[in-house]
């Protein structure tokens, strides 16, 4: 109990980001939420996982994007419980790689009955990124590695 | 005068036929001529008794090929002495994926099927590929008839409820319509050329 305490007091004195986050397992509903529920910011939505070395090389852009742009929200949505329900491997990654970008798991089987009700032109490849502007609906699905730049490019246009 | 009106039926045409970006079931798919890890070219036409094809999409690297590499030597296991002979394509961009080392994984897998090299990735957009791997069952005549996943479980074989290549090529086999003829998995992308 003491120990407890002690952990609290640490944390509460603003030890916090020593800590790296631990990310949580969501059902598709909850993604659909993200991804439909209106909102003021910009959802910036990439579905990675960490054996895809095009994913984890485009990560430090989302990594700037979320600490510099406050207008837009940044959440990795890890795509890993298909291969590997264990979420060790995803958590031990946040920590080596000190993101601070929010990271989800998507812990749902069987992708085919699924991956349509994310976006029907997505084909279920990584990396792929979701740009969503749930005020007016407007999206767009890019199913390739992203380069300096384009993420910026691409809020503009479900900005307007 | 002539000209005008070719040029003008030409623009008409085009328009009226805009470039489909993918193969959809039911289309008929294109013939290919591809370098194999003996170095001899492959083509579909070269199998003349062949009733149909599973062609996939594979890679050296990524981790869903490697999960499904033992279900694709069963397939063809299965499959190419019945006439549906298996026939693999590496179309990624990137060391991993070289033909070098094509050449070794085959010899270390012993494939018995060609492992085609797509240095343009000119059959992989054709076919519009996405994933790794990335199954085309062909019938005879080159239409396609399925589309997507070997099954429904890359992690856990033991653990697949639906293997949809198989029921794909027996529904071909019997001549009867292929109870799923698409669909979505995850899976590493296609490494596509930048430009």
């Amino acid at each position: 109990m003491r120990k407890h305490l002690f952990i609290i007091c640490l944390l509460s004195l603003g030890f916090k980001p020593l800590l790296a986050q631990k990310a949580d397992q969501i059902k598709l509903k909850e993604l659909q939420g993200i991804l439909t529920v209106p909102n003021e910011q910009i959802q910036v939505i990439n579905f990675w996982a960490t054996w895809c070395a095009p994913c984890v090389k485009e990560m430090p852009l989302f990594e700037k994007l979320n600490s510099e742009n406050k207008e837009v929200v940044v959440t990795l949505i890890s795509m890993d419980y298909d291969l590997d329900p264990n979420p060790e491997k995803v958590n031990r990654f946040i920590a080596r790689k000190k993101l601070q970008s929010k990271v989800l798991i998507l812990a749902e089987t069987d992708p085919n009955s699924w991956i349509d009700k994310i976006d029907k032109h997505w084909e279920g490849a990584l990396p792929a990124t979701l740009i969503v502007n749930t005020k007016t609906g407007k999206r767009k699905l890019v199913q390739k590695e992203l380069h300096e730049g384009e993420l910026e490019k691409f809020i503009k246009e479900v900005s307007n | 005068m002539k000209q005008i009106l070719v040029l003008v039926c030409s623009v008409l045409l085009i328009a009226a036929n805009p470039i489909k970006d993918r193969y959809e079931v039911g289309d008929r798919a294109t013939d290919f001529k591809l370098k194999n890890v003996d170095g001899k070219m492959i083509a579909l036409g070269d199998y003349k008794n062949a009733s149909g094809y599973i062609v996939i999409f594979d890679s050296n690297t990524c981790p869903y090929s490697k999960a499904y590499n033992q279900r694709i030597i069963k397939l063809d296991e299965k499959y190419s002495n019945k006439g549906f002979p298996v026939i693999t394509i590496n179309a990624n961009e990137g060391s991993g994926d070289s033909y070098e080392n094509m050449v070794k994984i085959s010899k270390k897998k012993s494939y018995k099927f060609p492992y085609l090299i797509d240095e343009t990735q000119e059959v992989a957009k054709a076919y519009g590929a996405t994933n790794t791997p990335h199954v085309f069952v062909l019938s005879k005549d080159l239409k396609v008839a399925y589309i997507g996943a070997i099954d429904d479980n890359p992690r856990n074989e033991a653990g697949v409820t639906k293997r949809y290549v198989e029921d794909a090529v027996d529904a071909l086999m019997n001549n009867k319509s292929v109870p799923v003829t698409k669909t979505k998995a995850i899976g590493c992308g296609i490494k596509w050329k930048r430009g």
